[in-house]
């Protein structure tokens, strides 16, 4: 089976002012693994994938995405953002467009797909995460769960090869949590690169090909489902699973 | 039966509402009936000085008032209230100013445009509103060869214009330049760019920092400094161009404001799908952000409205200007309170218009939010 490299940081490090929120990131994602990152609140899981698509910008080491390095480059950043999707913890959906304007919108403005077009693709991504009928509402009209799969429907319009999703989960009350996963395990059955933040631990065993456990700005454990959690090596990472499998 | 029975109901509504808030306790009681005698006196009084025992065309004793001395109140001083045929009398320049008075049907085209042009900014639900917003575009060009003149039109300078129509040109032409003008300054005094926000804010805070007074000086002054020999603007385009800066200031903080409530989640979620900044801008944050910013705006736009009184200093003859005007006439002299009286209804019609208009949009945005 040949493995083609999608995302390689090397040696990534990132400061906000004096505080050294990544230290040392390496990390190589082969194209169609699923990785689920974890740990404590603060660890910097969200400053990691949100330097992927530049939402943040590192100071030191490499990060390429599809063989584009990540630079000042504002065309390397574009040419990345359209591949690489994120989900994000509050959904931020735009509040004054309806389901399907939100969707058709960057088809339309970025990919300069023509309306009609656009509006077709957006259904088609509603369909897929179940939701058809709410096309003509506006997000504040819709339920957590829905709302969220409209944001995940809106990235995928963009035919990203990666996506990112940073606590997709954590924002929804548990009833709504479990038709978000199906789509995101759907998702992965699809054969879609997928770099998950997440503490949805059933979740990751079913789909993670990687489990990263992060802390104070390190990866401190990188390893299989199974041997992360039947036998984590770190003693931060026995901790952190105790205090979250306890739950 | 029913219908009776829903009269009782409602007028139980009422009276439980005056019981509740007017005459709710004896101290209340006491201070709703002073009140309503206070604004009986100056109500009664006010409305017979203007209306019952004023006169309109002619005196008491049926002859036309062709000066102030056939003024009812200046034949028996005491007796009478106001005397409105120096409104009359000055109408045309009131609405016109010099401008030729055969030439006045090109005023009154423009002043009936101009509610089809800013209906279409104004609400959003009306029939057809893209060819009305089609129409604001195009209006300027139109007002323009009406009101000035051109091929087929006789040129009527900007010197003979005055009263409502300077008024109404200075404070429509300001708040429309005025409005892309701001928008560009509150985004530049949110860019990252040192150089250009150190620009917006520079501009924002000397113009908010200085009296309006002084720049309508400035603008006639230095205006022409700047400019190569030959071109000389005329004083209205001076006063244009001041009062349009001092409005623009003021409004882009009202939208700097909306901008800065916009969550910046906005903002992540539009580039992570690979919009650029204009795009993310004009999609994403401008929509929203003027929607929460309208209501500050139109406060900035009535306090502009009033304000563009002041360019009777620099010699403009606007609504006051004519005012002022026509008080210096001997004829008319001494006439003060019906000229003042009868400006500040026009202006109070204007700015009250404004005032419901942004109470109405406060009440829309609530309901659209929830
Ligand atoms: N814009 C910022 N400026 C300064 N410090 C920041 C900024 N954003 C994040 N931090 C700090 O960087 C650290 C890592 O933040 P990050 O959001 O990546 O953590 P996280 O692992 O995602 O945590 P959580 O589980 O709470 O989301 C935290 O200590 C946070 O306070
Ligand atoms: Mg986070």
């Amino acid at each position: 089976m040949s493995t083609e490299q999608v995302i390689q940081l090397d040696k990534v490090n990132k400061w906000y002012d004096d505080f050294h929120v990544l230290k040392d990131i390496d990390l190589i994602v082969e194209k169609g693994q699923k990785i689920v990152i974890c740990g404590p609140s603060g660890s910097g899981k969200s400053t990691m994938i949100r330097c992927i698509n530049r939402l943040e910008a590192h100071q030191n080491g490499t990060i390429i995405v599809h063989g584009t390095e990540l630079t000042n480059d504002l065309k390397n950043i574009d040419i990345i953002r359209k591949n690489v999707g994120m989900v994000f913890q509050q959904f931020n959906l735009f509040p004054h467009l309806s389901v399907i304007d939100n969707i058709s919108l960057a088809p339309i403005w970025v990919k300069k797909m023509p309306k009609g077009e656009a509006e077709e693709v957006a259904m088609a991504y509603l369909e897929k995460v179940k939701i058809p009928e709410q096309a003509q509402k506006f997000p504040g009209q819709l339920s957590g769960g829905q709302q969220q799969r409209v944001a995940i429907a809106r990235s995928l319009a963009m035919n990203p090869d990666i996506m990112l999703f940073d606590e997709p989960t954590s924002a929804l009350d548990p009833e709504m949590i479990k038709e978000v996963l199906d789509v995101m395990i759907q998702l992965a059955e699809e054969g879609m690169t997928m770099l998950v933040v997440t503490h949805e631990m059933g979740f990751a065993k079913t789909v993670a090909d990687q489990m990263i456990f992060m802390d104070e700005g390190r990866i401190v454990e990188q390893a299989k489902p199974e041997d992360f959690f039947n036998n984590p090596k770190s003693d931060r990472t026995k901790l952190f699973l105790s205090q979250i499998l306890n739950h | 039966m029913t219908s009776l029975g829903i009269q009782n109901i409602s007028r139980n509504k009422y009276y439980n509402w005056i019981i509740k808030n007017l005459f709710s306790s004896w101290t209340n009681s006491l201070i709703t009936i002073v009140a309503l005698i206070f604004l009986y006196e100056i109500g009664s009084f006010f409305l017979n000085w203007a209306v019952f025992s004023a006169d309109f065309r002619v005196n008491f004793n049926g002859e036309a008032i062709v000066d102030r001395t056939y003024c009812s109140k200046n034949i028996m001083p005491g007796e009478y209230g106001a005397c409105w045929a120096i409104i009359y009398a000055r109408w045309n320049q009131f609405m016109y100013g010099l401008y030729p008075i055969e030439e006045a049907w090109r005023v009154n085209f423009v002043y009936a445009l101009l509610p089809l042009a800013i209906i279409g900014i104004l609400f959003d639900k009306i029939p057809f509103r893209k060819y009305f917003i089609y129409f604001t575009f195009i209006f300027p060009f139109i007002a323009y060869f009406m009101l000035y003149g051109g091929p087929g039109l006789s040129v009527v300078g900007t010197n003979k214009w005055g009263g409502l129509l300077v008024t109404l040109f200075l404070g429509v032409t300001g708040i429309g330049l005025a409005f892309p003008l701001s928008i560009i300054l509150a985004l530049g005094r949110r860019s990252k760019m040192p150089i250009i926000k150190s620009l917006c804010v520079v501009f924002i805070e000397f113009i908010r920092g200085v009296p309006l007074i002084t720049l309508l000086f400035t603008a006639n002054v230095m205006l022409p400094l700047f400019l190569p020999d030959g071109v000389n603007p005329d004083n209205l385009l001076r006063a244009l161009v001041a009062v349009t800066l001092f409005q623009s200031a003021y409004m882009a903080e009202a939208i700097r404001g909306g901008l800065q409530a916009i969550p910046k989640g906005q903002i992540e979620a539009a580039q992570s799908l690979g919009l650029n900044y204009w795009q993310t801008t004009r999609k994403i944050i401008l929509p929203q952000a003027l929607k929460i910013a309208i209501p500050p705006i139109v406060n900035t736009c009535i306090g502009l409205f009033k304000d563009t009184s002041l360019v009777l200093i620099i010699g403009l003859f606007d609504l006051l200007g004519i005012g002022r005007a026509a008080l210096a006439d001997m004829t008319w002299t001494k006439l003060y309170y019906e000229v003042y009286v009868f400006i500040s209804l026009v202006f109070f019609l204007f700015c009250f218009g404004m005032s419901r208009y942004s109470l109405y949009l406060e009440k829309k945005l609530k309901t659209d939010n929830s």
